[in-house]
């Protein structure tokens, strides 16, 4: 299995809710807790393991804000786990779940430094690693129902944005979407194959025009609509 | 990157340890200089006492230090796990190398090779933690291993010459051999800086997966400093970069130069140290603040 997110540039309203729904289960997780200082001081700090970003791609008027939230890849040539020296840091065989033993970590942060993508935090109160465990402790869980077996953030999301799968499997949800959709992988020069796949945004529709008549009538119709 | 104290201090006064080592067990299988069986054994003491400051130093750099002893376990993949085994395993070999020179024993040729050898070994090594990181340009060169073994030779070189002249010994040829060395070491750190001189690579664009249109950030998602502003978005002045890069260049290289030629003998050459382990730690201090990670590309930087 190679488990992963297939993360949809196009529907993200970057609402940050998967950070916060990812922070509140992880926080008391397996990996927990996420440590924040000074949370409602002036510089507030912590460890989160999913956030988000905006960005403005292409120039006006073509312009579009785009979110991104970035959280760990489960990158198939993790690095963060070959420069590891205790062997907390390590991938699993049967799931591709990139994970950290937090009995091991000495908290050098030589694996946030080999990470591209800021998928690692040290946790200011434990002095350990912290990073996404594509919720490893919701999505074996029998005792939830089936529904709910899948990472926080992907349940949270409103706009359905997040969809969680196994890429190994072509008839997955995730593989469909990456293959229709053309998704891509970020900073794939530095070779770390990353499992994450970003959907670009849709091209916008053109919308039929109809004939000359025919778009008058209606632009009369959508007026007296408006109003 | 953020520049860690720790981590300048581990590398730079190690370094010159190791440098200091090397000098002496080179000595050792070359018979360059004969010394008393009581200053070989001072220089060795004199390079381990570096070589453990500067790893004392290196635990302080840990979040959580009680799992220090697990770092030898993964000696296979980790270059920072390589480095500690080869530090701890000198020791004992170091000390065998004392023995020998204290009971003219046979084998002390083999010690001294082994303490030469290891000495290479953990400097390259220490060198190759940050050379191994694909997502620093300005690291992942070879000039950055050849770069830490010079310097190491050249602070060890002339930490030995010190000692060779406090000693009333004869330097002969040394003198030379560390001016050509400190001139060689600047021409590869100048050519150092050429090199990265424009940024190449990662961009904005790759980070974010659009190849071909304009990308800039509108919110990097947090509102106050998180870790990952801290340890990898150092920003300096231009300005302030520039005179580091003068005042590295005169201490480590020039005024150690000038020094060394103009008149060596033991206080010149003991204060020729000094101003060169305070410039080392100047080229260490801008070998992290120049160090451009990519996750500045995810903070709004156009390239690295």
């Amino acid at each position: 299995m190679k488990l992963g997110l297939a993360i949809d540039l196009d529907t993200c309203v970057g609402c940050h809710a998967c950070a916060t729904a990812c922070k509140q289960w992880n926080t008391s997780g397996t990996i927990g807790p996420l440590t924040d200082t000074n949370p409602y001081g002036k510089d507030p700090n912590g460890a989160w393991l999913n956030r988000i970003r905006t960005f403005e791609v292409d120039e006006s008027p073509q312009s579009k804000t785009v979110n991104m939230p970035l959280s760990c890849m489960h990158c198939e040539d993790a690095a963060c786990v070959t420069v590891c020296p205790t062997g907390a840091s390590y991938k699993r065989d049967e799931d591709g779940i990139v994970l950290i033993d937090q009995d091991r970590c000495m908290g050098c942060n030589l694996c946030a430094w080999a990470c591209p993508y800021g998928a690692r935090e040290l946790d200011p109160g434990s002095g350990t690693m912290k990073k996404c465990t594509l919720c490893v402790d919701r999505i074996y869980d029998e005792q939830l129902p089936e529904s709910e077996r899948q990472p926080a953030c992907v349940i949270t999301c409103p706009t359905n944005s997040r969809v969680f799968g196994d890429f190994d499997d072509p008839e997955s949800e995730v593989s469909k979407l990456q293959k229709q959709r053309e998704g891509k992988p970020l900073m794939p020069e530095l070779g770390y194959n990353p499992v994450n796949t970003y959907l670009p945004p849709r091209e916008p529709i053109e919308r039929p025009q109809g004939g000359k008549v025919l778009g008058k009538v209606k632009q009369i119709v959508n007026r007296i609509i408006h109003r | 990157m953020h520049p860690a104290f720790s981590v300048l201090i581990f590398t730079v006064t190690a370094g010159a340890g190791y440098g200091l080592l090397g000098w002496l067990s080179a000595n050792q299988l070359f018979a360059w200089w004969a010394l008393s069986i009581a200053m070989q054994i001072s220089i060795g003491v004199i390079a381990m006492v570096l070589i453990s400051i500067g790893l004392s130093a290196s635990t302080w750099h840990l979040a959580n230090p009680k799992n220090a002893w697990r770092s030898f376990s993964c000696f296979r993949t980790s270059w920072l796990s390589r480095e500690a085994v080869f530090a701890i395993l000198l020791y004992p070999i170091a000390a065998l190398y004392a023995a020998a020179i204290y009971f003219q024993w046979d084998s002390i040729g083999i010690w001294a090779g082994l303490c030469l050898l290891f000495s290479f070994i953990i400097v390259f090594v220490t060198a190759m933690i940050y050379a191994s990181l694909k997502t620093i340009r300005q690291w992942h060169h070879p000039l950055v291993p050849i770069l830490y073994l010079l310097f190491a030779a050249m602070s060890g070189g002339l930490a030995w010459a010190f000692l060779l002249a406090w000693n009333d010994l004869e330097l002969g040829l040394l003198i030379q051999i560390l001016g050509a060395l400190v001139a060689f070491t600047t021409l590869t750190k100048l050519s150092y800086f050429w090199l990265f001189k424009v940024p190449g690579g990662s961009s904005i664009q790759t980070a974010t997966s659009f190849l071909n249109q304009k990308v800039r950030i509108l919110d990097a998602g947090h509102s106050a400093p998180s870790f990952l502003n801290n340890e990898f978005i150092y920003d300096v002045a231009k300005v302030k970069l520039l005179r580091m890069r003068w005042l590295m260049l005169s201490t480590t290289f020039v005024i150690p130069f000038a020094l060394l030629y103009w008149l060596p003998n033991a206080l010149t050459l003991a204060i020729a140290f000094v101003i060169m382990m305070a410039g080392l730690l100047t080229e260490r201090w801008l070998f992290f603040a120049e160090a451009r990670h990519v996750v500045r590309l995810l903070h709004g930087q156009q390239r690295v």
